[in-house]
């Protein structure tokens, strides 16, 4: 099965990317953006066994470095 | 005594060399090379050093990779018996993300790779790797990284500045870290991380020798002068 892994920056840590990205899209000629913060997908492939307790592990051990970022997860059928 | 020294080497390292180089130079002792899939360091080490460079090309996050590659757990483990670890720059990233040192290194607040000197000051000249150097010195050292942007939580910021293990600081902006934090000690002081590179301001032709001191006078607590 599929699993996405979301990780994004917590509330407070500034997202010097995201401010260059929100620039950018103002330098396009869009307005009405506020904000905007960079985070990753991961898509893992995984067979039905995988626990979330194990998914969890991952995340937190490797995929999301805790003291930046926060992760959500996802399983997609 | 000689000093036994090892210098880790990860795919995309790029100043381990330099490291070597540096120690071998101020020490007298040629440093051991070790390979980042190796599981073991060599026997009795007075001190060990992660390198600059872009170690697993940056994937994931800096550091992130090589954190969790197999030598990194005999570093861990020899942190913990209170072996010198000096991380110079994509060291210092790996040292963090290994939990040896807290807090993360971002990307420079102003996007752009920084390459140039710096004026730093020596906040802390108690420890093993700063005490060739008066508290409140500045020394000029250069740097080169792009994920420079030290960060951690408030209540870690003040309880690194308490306990005395801000080690060096930014005299300038160089790239939007917490508290201008250029560099940072462990708990039990045997561990430093720091972006500016040491070993890249030993001799004349680099300019200026202000990271001298720090070699020097880790050699010299660790095996007399």
């Amino acid at each position: 099965m599929k699993v996405r892994v979301h990780v994004s920056l917590k509330n407070g840590v500034l997202d010097p990317q995201g401010r260059a990205i929100h620039h950018a899209i103002e330098g396009l000629g869009f307005s009405g953006v506020a904000d905007v913060r960079a985070g990753r997908l991961f898509e893992l492939e995984v067979e039905p066994g995988v626990t979330d307790a194990q998914l969890e592990d991952i995340a937190s051990k490797l995929l999301a470095n805790m003291v930046i970022e926060n992760y959500r997860i996802e399983r997609v059928a | 005594m000689a000093f036994r020294s090892a210098v880790i080497t990860f795919p995309g390292s790029n100043c381990d060399r330099d490291m070597a180089d540096a120690l071998e130079k101020i020490s007298g002792s040629k440093p051991a090379s070790v390979w980042h899939r190796d599981a073991d360091l060599p026997e009795g080490l007075d001190f060990i050093a992660l390198p600059g460079g872009f170690s697993y090309g940056d994937y994931l996050r800096s550091g992130a990779m090589a954190a969790r590659s197999p030598i990194m757990q005999a570093v861990v483990a020899a942190a913990g018996r209170g072996v010198p670890v000096l991380g110079v720059c994509n060291g210092f990233q790996v040292l963090t993300e290994a939990g040896l040192l807290p807090g993360a290194l971002m990307r420079n607040a102003g996007i752009r790779f920084v390459c140039r000197e710096v004026m730093l000051t020596v906040e802390n000249s108690q420890s093993l790797f700063t005490a060739g150097y008066e508290t409140g010195q500045q020394i000029r050292v250069p740097v080169a990284h792009h994920d420079g942007n030290y960060f951690a939580d408030a209540a870690t910021l003040d309880r690194l500045e308490g306990e005395g293990r801000v080690a060096f600081r930014y005299a300038e902006e160089v790239n939007g870290s917490a508290r201008d934090i250029a560099g940072v000690l462990n708990e039990g002081g045997n561990v430093l991380g720091m972006m500016p590179h040491p070993e890249r301001a030993i001799e004349k032709a680099h300019g200026g020798t202000d990271g001298r001191a720090l070699f020097e006078s880790a050699i010299k607590a660790l095996v007399g002068a």
